[in-house]
Formats: structure tokens, sequence, C-alpha cells
């Protein structure tokens, strides 16, 4: 088993407090994403996993050991925790051949040499690196030294894999590629993979499920994709996956009104959900494929650019004074027709959210 | 459960007391202990401590010493004069052959080195020989062909002193100044022509204030080792009593045979010098506190070079005119006497001998003097290569509490002039701590030598530290290697490179050191440049001249077998 589970854990550096009480289980077997944005925690967290950093309070558990308890003095050497880790900044030793680099973490488990060589041939295999094996780091690419960290920390057949942030140098296609492999290779061995990332999109495209961290480290929600996208738990997951509008509402006698700068339109199509009041200000969020052109709503837009993106229109419409993406997906587009720019239309929102409304602090 | 427990305490946590980190730490503060702190804190305190209560009446009669005084004024002189003129020089020539379609520029630049390599009491001894003002060759030639009265030149002055020094120490500036102009970006100066500037515009206004940084560093080197140069002064500075403090300190001292009252004095005049070489770190602080500029790159690019035109040929005749003057002529001026059958007769064939040679092997200690050397330079380079990584590696990645007071220490000695640090060392190791007594044998001037050359090694592989970034040491522990283990398998195979260059920068000066050594030798423990220096001295020119031969071959060998072990390392 290994699932791991990390309980209370707090760290700071001196007195920048990094985690307070962080909590979080990562079932065994699956490809758990942390998402967050850059300075949230996250490296720190999996610092605390491997035992680099030692948290102040708190344990961590994989499968039934005890890694780190604070109450219990436990602190188990980082040596021995046995957790592979692909860093973000590759750490392929220079001046080891690929294969020397892939068999270390066998030669320190004292592996007889023969059982080394097959165990380090086949895990090149598996990340298509068989032909380098020979090959010193400063001789590959980026994409490949990633392959080369990623064999190192799959050849000990460790219960868990880290992950930390490892595609961000790739280019979009060989990210594409790696987003397969490690999905690939997951599936092959069952191992437990914690994925860390800032970027949404390949967390969406790799993981079992996600965990958001707002940027004061705490979680703000855990769930699968759907749950993440459909139903965001807070503005900050909302606003954080994909791309948001936000529209300042207010309630005029009775029906909804959009005031975004330098306008106003009455809001007839909603009402405000139980448990709101309109004392404090809010905002409506809605998604650019939720919002759809309809010439007959009350809600009339200018339409300033609009860019064909192959499966979409992408298009920057102007509400009042306020700027707002609206996508439509090729289908629809054929179906209702392209809207031009410079065009006047109306718009109809779907799926929107009421949030109260954030200060303005250029966030 | 206390809250505030530190990240340190890892180990501790898993039940272990001793701590890799923390041993080192300790190791590395009490070798500094040794080699720095102890000399150090023993010249303060027997310069103003007498017999236990405090006397400053040695200090003061020093300081008032007119004597002591015109020492002073002299070393401030030379040390400004050598500084000003090198730096111009070095930078001129670093422009030149970096920047300039000047030809030959390989060739030229590897010759403009050798003053760096060449010990400059050689040069003095050379100079000494062509234009002493009694008996110099060149001078003898003049005097007959043109019928003068008396010599036209003195080089045992204030004069020739300073122009010895700055032929061999204009190439601090010069390497800095060249490899700052090698790694700078050039489309800057591309940027600056493109916008409408003139040539000249663009090397006073873009190229010289983007290496001022590269000058800097350069000429402060050359001040602080002007201050407290030995060799040069003392060979043409003795006969006519032109005294600099480092000279004057060794005058004091032999002249007293080596008694403590003389060593005493020797350290208050230490004192002094520490003071003008402290005030002169701080002018030159002030005279040159610009910002350093990141714009210098690591890559290497070609920049464009400047056509020189209807001045390539003048130039050219200067550069070589130069490289005659400070390179050829002493080389060839020591070789010949040291040929010659007696000091003085004509250098012409039927007057050459190899009998020097034979017979400089034969004087007292010359073999022994060699012997010393090459173990104290190979011991010394060795130690330090070490203990210099270690000071390096726990500043760079331990980082106690109090790191800066560390790194602080270990460079140190290397601003405090050879000569001071040798009568510190000889005041704490000659008996008068825990009884040791370490005088006239080898490990003083072991002692010596590692502090003098420890921040060498130690910024060497500080800088090869910093490129090891932390996550290699890390992913060797999660891959199961022990502390120690990811040490051996990943940090040291990384800087070894490093280790291996600190350990030449050390050994090659080490072989020619005199101005420390001249102090702390004993009857067995003479050093190759002491050797030199004494049959010099005893008026055995020719074999002097000799050795001083032997001694550049072994210095020329030993920097091509550098150059091709660190030519050929991997790309790492």
């Amino acid at each position: 088993m290994a699932n791991v589970t990390f309980k209370n854990i707090s760290f700071r550096y001196g007195s920048n407090q990094i985690l307070k009480d962080f909590s979080l289980e990562i079932a065994d077997g699956e490809i758990l994403c942390l998402v967050g944005p850059s300075g949230c925690g996250k490296t720190t967290l999996v610092r605390c996993l491997l035992g680099l950093n030692k948290p102040e309070t708190g344990e961590i558990y994989v499968g039934d050991t005890c890694l780190f308890s604070a109450s219990r003095r436990v602190n188990m050497a980082v040596e021995r925790r046995n957790i592979g880790i692909v860093f973000q900044d590759y750490a392929v030793w220079p001046h080891l051949t690929v294969s020397e680099n892939v068999g270390y973490p066998l030669k320190k488990k004292r592996v007889a040499k023969a059982e080394i060589a097959q165990r380090v041939k086949d895990t090149l295999a598996l990340v298509n690196m068989s032909e380098y094996a020979n090959h010193l780091p400063s001789q590959l690419s980026g994409g490949q030294q990633q392959r080369v960290a990623i064999a190192r920390a799959l050849v000990s057949n460790s219960s868990i894999i880290v992950l930390d942030e490892p595609i961000t140098n790739l280019d979009a296609k060989l990210r594409e590629q790696m987003l397969e492999e490690i999905r690939e290779i997951q599936r092959k061995s069952g191992t437990t993979i914690l994925y860390i990332t800032h970027d949404q999109q390949s967390a969406l495209q790799l993981c079992d499920r996600m965990a958001i961290m707002e940027p004061d480290g705490t979680l703000c929600q855990i769930g699968t994709d759907e749950d993440i996208i459909l139903r965001p738990s807070n503005r900050f997951t909302f606003e954080f996956i994909g791309i948001s509008n936000f529209i300042p509402v207010e309630a005029e006698g009775g029906t909804l009104c959009l005031k975004p700068e330098g306008g106003r339109f009455p809001w007839p199509d909603a009402s405000l959900p139980q448990g709101l009041s309109t004392k404090e200000p809010l905002e409506v969020g809605v998604r650019p494929n939720d919002i759809v052109f309809d010439p007959d709503s009350p809600l009339k837009v200018t339409v300033t650019r609009s860019v064909f993106l192959g499966s979409e229109y992408d298009y920057f419409v102007t509400l009042g004074g306020k700027e707002l993406r609206v996508q439509q997906n090729a289908l629809d587009a054929a179906k209702y027709g392209v809207v031009r720019e410079g065009a006047e239309t109306g718009i109809r929102l779907l799926n929107y959210r009421f949030y109260p409304k954030k200060e303005v602090t250029g966030v | 459960m206390s809250r505030s427990r530190k990240n340190r305490d890892l180990a501790a946590i898993d039940g272990k007391r001793f701590s890799m980190d923390g041993a080192l730490t300790v190791l590395s503060v009490v070798l500094l202990l040794i080699v720095v702190v102890i000399p150090v804190a023993s010249i303060i305190y027997n310069s103003f401590f007498f017999q236990g209560h405090f006397d400053p009446q040695l200090f003061i009669g020093q300081l008032t010493d007119p004597g002591n005084l015109s020492a002073m004024w002299n070393t401030i002189k030379i040390a400004f004069w050598v500084t000003l003129l090198g730096t111009i020089l070095g930078t001129f020539y670093a422009w030149l052959l970096g920047r300039s379609d000047i030809p030959a520029k390989g060739l030229m630049r590897a010759l403009f080195n050798i003053p760096y390599m060449f010990p400059p009491f050689l040069g003095a001894m050379a100079w000494d020989l062509l234009l002493n003002g009694r008996s110099g060759y060149l001078n003898k030639l003049l005097v007959s062909v043109f019928h003068l009265e008396s010599a036209p030149v003195n080089i045992n002055s204030l004069g020739g002193i300073i122009f010895v020094e700055i032929s061999y120490y204009f190439p601090f500036v010069f390497m800095q100044v060249v490899s700052a102009l090698e790694r700078m970006d050039p489309t800057l100066e591309e940027c600056a022509r493109i916008a409408g500037a003139k040539q000249m515009t663009v090397i006073r206004k873009i190229t010289l204030p983007l290496v001022v940084p590269a000058i800097s560093a350069g000429a402060l080197l050359i001040m602080t080792t002007s201050l407290a140069h030995f060799g040069v002064p003392s060979i043409l500075g003795f006969s006519q009593n032109i005294f600099t403090l480092p000279t004057k300190i060794y005058a004091v001292i032999s002249r007293t045979g080596g008694s403590f009252e003389g060593i005493r004095q020797g350290a208050a005049l230490s004192i002094m010098l520490v003071v003008v070489v402290g005030l002169a770190l701080i002018l030159q602080k002030k005279l040159l506190s610009s910002g350093s500029y990141d714009i210098i790159k690591g890559k290497s690019m070609r920049p464009t070079l400047i056509k020189l035109r209807g001045a390539k040929a003048p130039l050219l005749v200067l550069c070589i005119a130069t490289l005659v003057l400070i390179v050829v002529v002493p080389l060839v001026m020591i070789f010949l006497v040291s040929l010659v059958r007696a000091y003085g007769l004509p250098l012409i064939p039927e007057n050459f001998t190899i009998n020097n040679y034979l017979k400089v092997f034969k004087a007292d200690g010359t073999k022994g003097s060699i012997i010393n050397s090459l173990m104290l330079s190979v011991g010394a380079g060795i130690i330090c290569m070490f203990l210099g990584t270690l000071i390096a590696y726990v500043v760079q990645k331990i980082k106690p509490k109090g790191k800066e007071a560390l790194e602080i220490l270990s460079v140190l000695p290397y601003s405090l002039p050879g000569t001071v640090l040798a009568i510190g060392v000889i005041l704490a190791w000659s008996g008068a701590l825990f009884g040791i007594s370490l005088y006239n044998t080898l490990w003083i001037i072991l002692i010596a030598y590692i502090a003098r050359y420890l921040s060498f090694s130690m910024k060497s592989s500080s800088a090869a530290l910093l490129q090891v970034h932390p996550s290699l040491e890390e992913a060797a522990r999660t891959c199961g290697a022990s502390h120690m283990e990811s040490l051996k398998d990943v940090t040291l195979p990384l800087i070894r490179p490093a280790m291996v260059s600190g350990f030449f920068l050390i050994f090659l000066p080490a072989m020619r050191e005199v101005t420390t050594s001249v102090l702390l030798y004993g009857p067995k423990t003479r050093t190759l440049g002491v050797q030199i220096y004494a049959l010099r001295d005893a008026g055995m020119i020719p074999q002097a001249a000799a050795l001083g031969s032997i001694a550049i071959v072994i210095i020329i060998v030993c920097n091509t077998i550098v150059t091709e072990i660190t030519k050929d390392r991997k790309g790492v």
C-alpha cells in the first residue's frame, strides 16, 4: 500500500509561514496533481515529504510507515524514505552517463551488478532512451534529460514518485508527449504519482484527482477534474483554472443589474441565489464558453475582435466599458453563424456564479 | 513540543547527536584558528603588550622613528605609481589584444602572461645586473660607447623599483580586463555604433565603463601586492638604503639576529604596514565604487574587432618592444650571467662555462632547497586544496550562523602582507603557545604558506560549488545515498577540476615564494627562493643566476603541465 498522508503539516522559513496545518491524502495508485500559483508552498510540501525540510508540526505517512512525526519525534533520513523524485531542474548528474545516472539508486541499494544492468536497460526502454545509454547529460536535450530523471525515479520501483513541475521547460509538443508517457508509465507500474505544477492545463490532462492550493498555502479544493471545473468551491479555484470573466452586479428594485464600468444593464434572466445579499458588492463570474450570442438579449455588446483558433472562435466583446472573453465552438459557429468584428449583438450568460467582489489589488 | 526547533537538527531528531555538518563546521573553525587567528592575534598582542602588561612604548617608538616613516612613505609612493601606471598599461594592452586587429594575438597574449609566472625578484636581479649604478652591464656599455662621466641610469632607485614592479604586476590588470572584454556582449558596442557614436566615443562611453569592475579588481590586486612586496625593493633598494616597510621589517629582524626584541619591533612595523594596506583598500573602494554590471555574459561571443589601420604598425612595434623589455631582456640576462665564469666579465662566449650549474649544486643546501620548496609547495597545495574546499563547502552549503566571519577569516591573510603573516606565525608558533615550537622547521613555513594561499583554493572551490545546484546532492540523497555518499559521489567529482586548478594556483607561487620564507627559514629549511636570494647576497651572482634559471625552467614546466591538464577536462 502506498497511500500518502499529510497530517497538519506546518512549515516556515524564518518568520515566513509557508504551510499551516496542511493535510492531504493521496490514494494508492492514483495520479494526484497539486496545482497552485508559484510560491504557494507546493515545493515545500514535496521537500517535507522527501525529508529535505523538517516541518514544525504534523505527521507524514506512506502506507503504514511513519516518515515523520513531530509529536513522536520520528524523522526518517532522506535516503531511507524510498521516494522517487523528478526535480524541477531534473538534477541529472552531469558527470555520469545516462546509464550511470539511472543505475545510481540501485547501486546505493547494493543490487548485484548484472541485475542493475538489466533493470537500467528495461527502464531506459520504458522512457525511450535506450540509444542514449552511454551519453553524458551535456549531450542531451532538455526533454531527454528529463526522461533520464524520470527513469532514475522509476528504476528502484519506489511506490511513490513525485514530479515537481517537470515539464515546464519543454515545448508544447514534447510536453504533450511527456504527459502521455507519464500516464503510460503509471498504468504499467501502478505507482502512486504526486504531480506538482502551476500549469492547470497539464494537470487537467494528466490527473485522476486535483488538489488546488491557494497562494497562502491552504488547500482550497480537492476533487476530480470535472469537480474542479464544473463545481469550483470558491472564487480562487474558479479564477485559477481556466479563463474567467467577472462583471460587477447589483440589485435594483427586485431585479439584478450588471454594472460594468461605464454601463448599466438590467439582467432579468437571473435572480440572486439564496443566502447571498447585495449588501456587500458582488460580481458574477462566467466562463468564456458559457457566454452565447443572442441578438434579443438586453445585454448588448460590441465585438471588438474575433480570432479563429481552429476548433473554436475566440471573441473579445465589450459590455459597457468592460472587455469580456467569449468562446464559441466551431460547430455552433457553423450552426448560428460567426459574429463579425464590429458587430453589435446581445449575449446571454449560462452557468454563472456569484462571488463577493474582490478588492482591486491588481491580482 | 517546542515549535521553535530549527531545521538544522534534522540529524538530532533522528537520534544522532553528532551531525556531519556540525563536524565539518567545527573542523574548519579549528583549522582557521591555527593558521589565521592565532598568528594575527599574536602580532597585535606582542606589539602592545610586553610580559603580560600593556606597553605602548615600543609601538610609539617605532611609529616615530624617522627611518620607519620614510620606509612607510616609500612603500606608499611605490604602490601608488605601480598601481597607476600598471593599471593604465594593463588596460591599454588588454584592449589592444582583446579588441583590435593587431596580428599575432595568441602568441603575444601568452608572452604577456609570462611576467605573471616569473618571480619578480629574479627580474629585479636581471635589471640590477644590467643597470646597476656601478657595475651594470648596460651601464658600462653606455658609458664606454658615449664616453659618459657616470652611469646614465641607476636601477637602484625608487624609479627603478617602480619600473620593475610595474613590469611584473601589470598582467594582473591585463588578464582581468582581457577576460572581461571577451565575456562582454559585443552587441552593446554595436548598438552604440548603430546609434551614431564614433569609435572613440564607444570606447570611452561603453567599453571602458563596462570593464571598470575588472580594471578595479586588477588594480586592487596590484596595489595590495605592491604594498606587501619584498623581493624587488630588497634587491634594488638595500644597497642604496632605500627601504620599504616589508624590507625594513626584514632588516630589523635580521639585524637583531632573530631575537625576540627584533621580532617585536617587526610586529609593530607590521601593524603600520597593515594600517597602510587597510587605508589603501578603503581609499580604493571610495575611488572606484562602481556598481557591478551583470551584462558581462558567460557566453563567449566573437566581438567585432576594431581596425587600427595606419596605427597598426607602430602599435605592433610598441607591443613587441614592451615584450622584449619586460620578458626577453631579463630572461636572457639571467641566463647569460648564469653562464659567465665570474661576475663582471664581458658576456662573450669565451667567458662562458657550465661550471656555475655544477657549483651551485655543490653549494650548501641547494639540493635541499629545491626539495624543501617542492615539498612545501605540494604540501601547501594539497592541504589548501582540501581545507579551502572544506571552508567553501561550509560557507556555501551548510551556511552556519556566522558564516561571514568564516569567510572573512579565510580571505584575511590574502590582504595581509606575507611579511606580516610570517611574523605572526613566528610569534604564535615558536614556543609561546602550549610550548609548541616549530621555529626553524618546515612546519612553520608550511603554516605560513597555508595561511597565505588558502583563499586561492577557497575562491576556486567556492565558485565551483556555487555551480553545483543543491538539487544534485538532494537527488543523490533521495536515491538512497547518505550525506557522506552524496558528497563523495556527486559534489566532489563535480568540483574536482576546480580543486585541481586551486592546487596549481597555490603550487606555482609557492615554488618561487621569498617574502615569507626569508623570515621563516632555518639552517636546514631554505627554500628555492631563499637560496637564490642568499647566493646573491653572498656575492655568488653567477651561481644565483644559474639557480634562478633552474627555477624558471621548473616553473615553466609546471605551468605547461597545468595548462595541459586543465585544457582537456570534461565539459561538466
